[in-house]
């Protein structure tokens, strides 16, 4: 990468044990630069403290999801170039999840929402049973085809006002990965499932604002997951099968 | 805040009230292109069991739609929860229930007899 003799202003939020505050760097600008780039230049330049989560950084697995000047972003391909304004960054941890320290947030309440929305696989049959034949053009497959690209990098659990609104709401992840289990036909958990999304932090409460949606790095679309399990748990009520 | 429950008593009201509030502006505009006193208005509605049915089950429809909305952003915007949002929730419903219950028997059945 070659430097470009400008710098980015960039405020990182700094935060231990509950006392946080942004903490502004300077950090040359360069060709190709993500912002993952910036925080690790930061972090190997200038402040050797800061804290922060990644791993493969090829957006493969979903660890280093941060607030970008407002809005949440897979940081490692994310260009500075695509959300920088004016050439300055405002960098923070993600929304609607407890700070470890920096810009490391705990992950817990979004993983144990999973298994709150039952999005846990419940096979039907054992290992020693013959390979079920699916269907590629089968209906119930594209369905789960379209939500099952999710890499549990929680920007649509930041991006999610009624998370932030209620505590309780299990979140467009989970519910996605219920919904692509829902059109699963080799899955024997359906009863509970559609029971665990029905509560008071179940699919009902979702607004359909699409905040997930938009930010979705891999351009999933929960919303339209949630709606499938608003239909799928309806029709269950009444009786009208799946 | 919303559960399966509520949701289907949601969008079940609103099924309901998307006919009767077309009929409704219906007969509004049809009372004021008629140029139709109050008197003659209320010479229809007295007494009319099919009135009294059309706007009640109107009231009814707004009464749970309305405190099932009122209940969601009390919760996500005012912070109130348990019995306490429970009981606003059934508050608003009965509040409207009696407004509007008590319109719609004065326009039918109130003054049927004078």
């Amino acid at each position: 990468m070659s430097e470009t003799g400008e710098f980015l202003q960039v405020s990182i939020w700094r935060e231990q044990d509950g006392n946080g505050h942004f903490e502004s760097f300077q950090v040359p600008r360069r060709d190709n630069q993500t912002i993952l780039d910036v925080v690790a230049w930061v972090q190997q330049q200038a402040d050797p403290t800061l804290s922060y989560r990644f791993a493969c950084r090829v957006g493969m697995c979903g660890s280093c999801a941060m607030m970008v000047n407002g809005a949440p972003r897979w940081t490692c391909r994310t260009h500075v170039q695509k959300v920088a304004d004016d050439n300055r960054l405002e960098i923070a941890p993600l929304r609607n999840l407890p700070v470890i320290k920096d810009l490391a947030v705990d992950m817990d309440p979004f993983f144990d929402k999973w298994v709150a929305a039952e999005a846990v696989f419940e096979p039907s049959q054992t290992r020693d049973d013959p390979m079920p034949p699916i269907n590629p053009q089968d209906p119930m497959r594209i369905a789960a085809s379209d939500a099952i690209e999710c890499i549990n990098c929680a920007v649509c659990y930041a991006a999610c006002d009624v998370v932030a609104a209620n505590p309780d709401y299990l979140g467009p992840a989970a519910l996605n990965r219920a919904w692509s289990l829902v059109n699963d036909s080799r899955d024997d958990g359906q009863d509970a499932r559609l029971k665990a999304v029905s509560g008071g932090g179940g699919c009902h409460n979702c607004h359909v604002q699409q905040g997930c949606a938009r930010y979705c790095p891999n351009e999933l679309n929960p919303t339209l997951s949630i709606s499938g399990l608003k239909r799928a748990t309806a029709k269950s009520l009444l009786g009208w099968g799946q | 805040m919303l559960n399966l429950h509520l949701y289907m008593a949601q969008r079940l009201t609103a099924l309901i009230m998307a006919p009767l509030v077309i009929g409704h502006l219906a007969v509004m505009i049809y009372a004021v292109q008629g140029g139709l006193s109050v008197a003659e208005i209320l010479a229809r509605t007295q007494g009319s069991l099919a009135w009294f049915l059309f706007y009640g089950s109107f009231v009814l429809a707004v009464s749970i739609h309305a405190a099932i909305g009122m209940r969601v952003i009390m919760f996500e915007w005012l912070g109130i929860k348990g019995t306490l949002l429970s009981l606003i929730s059934w508050g608003v419903c009965l509040l409207l229930l009696m407004l509007g219950g008590r319109a719609v028997w004065a326009v039918t059945f109130a003054g049927a007899g004078a």
